[in-house]
């Protein structure tokens, strides 16, 4: 399949070797073959329309890089946009305080009891009390699935064969979660078409009710373009607080993933992944975009696409920088850069110094995206002269003015100037050296987060500023972490 | 209330809530067939779920036949209609009966689709037919599927066999027929486990159960249905396929078109597979089971436009 959409545009885009920059119209054909490809995945119309107008207008003045072929270029920049729109990223079923109420809905037979279960193995797992509570009083025998669901996971379930009202019946469950030791209640409700205005309404009642804390739809990864209606009907009548999508360990394209988010706006939190109990997984816009397009290795393009890519623009700063002219603000202009590549992980690794960053930002489980945000609010909140040069200028009342300006605490400034004094000293070191051994030397950086006990510091090239035995110590932990990491998904593969 | 008006009923809510969008199409009387117009049909077609395949087909079609014209808007409707109609066109009696001993229908599809739950309704049909039917619940695997099963077929007073959770399918089937025989019933109805058509272990999984039945009668399953969720898209295609090639499916059972969803899959599927539609599932009761009607199942396809003429 990817070869077929690559091959396509590959012949759709073979007028734009030469060109200077994309257009509309020397991309017409192009974008004629994402579209087909997109609806061809299950992507519903509307969501396809509002997608295609998107990537027009990112892709539209880009530069045709010379360094490759302009049909990997556009597919990177749908990939990129589709990553864009499936995100931002957030598993989070924030679970807290004395009991937390999660309520599934969905169409009949998209895999709400069961994900329930899921759900319930996984929270359990995280260390807290979950208890299944069976509200779908409609279909035979659902009370009696999720109960034997409860029995396998050893969870307690809620249900009353006798009750006919799934309002009072979750009111009843909530009202006895404590006495039976649940801080955390999972309502299974019935399935019902987006239309059924009198089980809509229940749905609703349920929701005033009971006030659960998040709900989730529970969509089928086959649904085809009827998926924005019935997400549109249940996210009008609920306020969802996300999407689980199920059944991806087949063969479905799962398109309905990109229009789900289109009418709702609620984050994927997590997709089912098979039938057993613990086969599911957190949702990963990356993954998700290249099942969409039919691309398996769409992530090594990509990534080949990127290194030329930044290679091209971080010469670019390089250049200013031999000059002695590297500056915040060209380090902003940097992070615009990364922001606009994506997958933050793979990009930041690019740049010098950023590898170090990014892994100590995972390591504190921050969420990178937000940090990259934050650090922009602290650079904007600088005079001129102080992202000229934050090493000199930057003391400890201007500190805390640009933390207050930029809302985050005084030590979080500390930390960007440290880093930037760090990264311009590696980036003069390497100015000395010739393009391929600075090559060589970034992506070494890169990959050893830089630690100085690294390959530089083997050259012998000082780094501005030491890092703490306690630092380094920090930075080992992370790179074995990562190296497991890799090791573990190495062996999957 | 008949077959035919039960299938419309069922359609109705389909229908009621159609977008706007494309009715503007049939404003102003005659068109020019130009890009414009034809990227308009395709964006309907699209919307059946039809597929990008068969959705430009037609729009060739129009092309070809009604290039650079100023046409009726209805013109272009009741051709495409017309080919539709005669593509997916089904003989009146979708079951095949065995000229004598049971009738075995053995039932399959993607998980959570409707077979159950199809299967109580064709038990149904059946018994106001005055036939005498055994059911059997071969889906040992999913918590709760032999309970569900159950609960229908007490309902229906209809016999079940059944055997313990996580037992040999095939020998559940097996076990089922046998009873059928033994009573002398007119029509065994097999449940098998949902399964998704890319589990290899699953589908031969179920090409065995279609063969211990074909042990113990030649000629059974008679008929090997395959449930389809309307709501399904492209992937219905792949479904098709891949359990047409374990079991031979003889044809289709569209559930759940009494949503919004349109079911146009089933126009891919009939070109790509041959496979046609025999039934249609129009609500969770075990009456809601509607002969498939190609007539009105084109013209719900469409319904939200012509409303609107
Ligand atoms: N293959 C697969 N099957 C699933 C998944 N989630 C649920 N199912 C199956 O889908 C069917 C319907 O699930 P169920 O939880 O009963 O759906 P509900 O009607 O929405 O409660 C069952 O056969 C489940 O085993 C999944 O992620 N993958
Ligand atoms: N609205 C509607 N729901 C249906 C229809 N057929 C089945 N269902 C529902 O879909 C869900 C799954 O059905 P079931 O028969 O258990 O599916 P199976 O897993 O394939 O056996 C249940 O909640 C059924 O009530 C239909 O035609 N219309
Ligand atoms: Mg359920
Ligand atoms: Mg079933």
């Amino acid at each position: 399949m990817f070869e077929a959409l690559q091959e396509n545009l590959s012949s759709a885009l073979r007028t734009l070797r030469g060109t200077a920059v994309l257009t509309e119209s020397n991309m017409r054909e192009g974008l004629r073959t994402v579209h087909r490809a997109l609806l061809e995945a299950d992507v519903s119309l509307p969501a396809v329309k509002a997608f295609m107008d998107r990537v027009t207008q990112q892709a539209v003045g880009e530069r045709v890089l010379k360094a490759i072929d302009p049909s990997k270029q556009l597919v990177y920049i749908v990939y990129q946009e589709l990553v864009n729109l499936m995100g931002p990223v957030d598993h989070s079923m924030h679970l807290g305080g004395e009991v937390s109420i999660l309520m599934l809905c969905g169409l009949q037979g998209s895999g709400k009891t069961t994900t329930c279960g899921k759900l319930g193995g996984l929270i359990k797992q995280r260390g807290r009390q979950p208890m299944l509570v069976a509200a779908d009083l409609q279909r035979p025998a659902a009370i009696q699935q999720l109960q034997i669901l409860g029995e396998q996971l050893e969870l307690p379930v809620y249900a009353d064969l006798n009750a006919q009202d799934p309002v009072r019946l979750c009111q009843a469950a909530v009202r006895q979660a404590k006495a039976l030791g649940a801080n955390v209640l999972i309502l299974d409700t019935a399935g019902r078409l987006h239309v059924d205005r009198e089980l809509m309404e229940q749905l609703t009642q349920i929701d005033n009710r009971v006030g659960p804390d998040q709900v989730y739809l529970v969509v089928d990864a086959m649904t085809g373009q009827d998926a924005v209606h019935s997400a549109q009907a249940f996210n009008e009548a609920l306020e969802l607080d996300g999407v689980i999508m199920t059944k991806l360990d087949g063969d479905a394209r799962g398109g309905a993933a990109l229009s789900v988010k289109h009418v709702t706006g609620v984050p994927i939190k997590f997709i089912g992944t098979g039938e057993h109990l613990d086969a599911l997984e957190e949702f990963h816009p990356d993954r998700m975009a290249g099942r969409i397009l039919g691309m398996g290795d769409i992530v090594t393009l990509v990534e080949q696409a990127q290194q030329k890519f930044d290679q091209e623009e971080m010469a670019k700063q390089q250049a200013r920088m031999l000059k002695g002219q590297f500056t915040l603000d060209d380090f902003k202009k940097m992070l615009g850069q990364v922001g606009k590549l994506g997958p933050l992980q793979k990009v930041m690794g690019y740049i010098p110094g950023f590898g170090q960053m990014q892994k100590m930002m995972d390591a504190m489980g921050a969420d990178a995206e937000g940090d990259m945000k934050r650090l922009v609010g602290v650079i904007d909140s600088m005079t001129p002269d102080e992202r000229a040069d934050p090493t000199k200028v930057v003391d400890l009342s201007r500190r805390r003015r640009i933390a207050a300006g930029a809302g985050v605490q005084p030590h979080e400034v500390n930390d960007l100037v440290k880093q930037f004094d760090l990264m311009s000293g590696m980036m003069r070191q390497m100015a000395g050296m010739g393009i391929r051994q600075r090559m060589k030397a970034m992506q070494q950086l890169a990959q050893d987060g830089m630690n100085p006990n690294a390959a530089l510091s083997k050259k012998k090239i000082g780094t501005g500023k030491r890092l703490t035995s306690t630092d380094r110590a920090k930075m080992k932990k992370i790179r074995d972490r990562e190296l497991r990491k890799k090791k573990r998904e190495a062996k999957k593969r | 209330m008949g077959f035919l008006d039960k299938f419309k009923k069922g359609l109705k809510k389909t229908a009621q809530l159609m977008r706007t969008d494309i009715r503007d199409l049939f404003k102003g009387g005659g068109r020019l067939v130009d890009d414009v117009f034809c990227e308009e049909w395709y964006e309907i077609f699209i919307r059946t779920d039809m597929g990008v395949e068969a959705s430009q087909e037609l729009v060739d079609d129009i092309r070809t036949n009604f290039r650079a014209r100023v046409v009726e808007m209805q013109a272009v409707l009741d051709r495409i209609k017309e080919k539709l109609k005669v593509l997916l066109a089904q003989p009146e009696e979708p079951i095949r009966f065995a000229p004598e001993g049971p009738t075995v229908i053995m039932v399959a599809g993607v998980n959570g689709c409707g077979k159950t739950t199809t299967i109580a309704k064709l038990a149904r049909m059946f018994q106001e037919e005055g036939k005498n039917v055994v059911l059997g619940a071969a889906d040992t695997f999913r918590a709760a599927a032999v309970e569900q099963l159950t609960i229908w077929a007490n309902r229906l007073g209809a016999e079940i066999v059944t055997g313990p959770p996580g037992s040999d399918p095939a020998s559940v089937a097996h076990r089922a027929l046998a009873q059928a025989i033994a009573n002398q019933a007119d029509v065994c109805i097999v449940d098998t486990a949902g399964r998704l058509q890319t589990q290899q272990g699953l589908m031969q999984q179920l090409t065995k159960i279609h063969r211990v039945l074909g042990k113990q009668i030649p000629e059974a399953p008679h008929e090997v249905l395959l449930v389809l969720d309307a709501t399904t898209g492209q992937n219905g295609i792949s479904q098709a396929r891949h359990f047409t090639d374990a079991v031979k499916c003889t044809g289709l059972v569209l559930a759940k078109l009494d949503g919004t969803a349109k079911g146009g899959v089933v126009v891919a599927i009939r070109k790509q597979v041959g496979l046609p539609v025999k039934y249609v599932g129009v609500g969770e009761k075990a009456e809601d089971l509607a002969l498939f009607d190609a007539e009105s199942f084109v013209d719900a396809l469409f319904e939200d436009m012509a409303a609107n003429e």
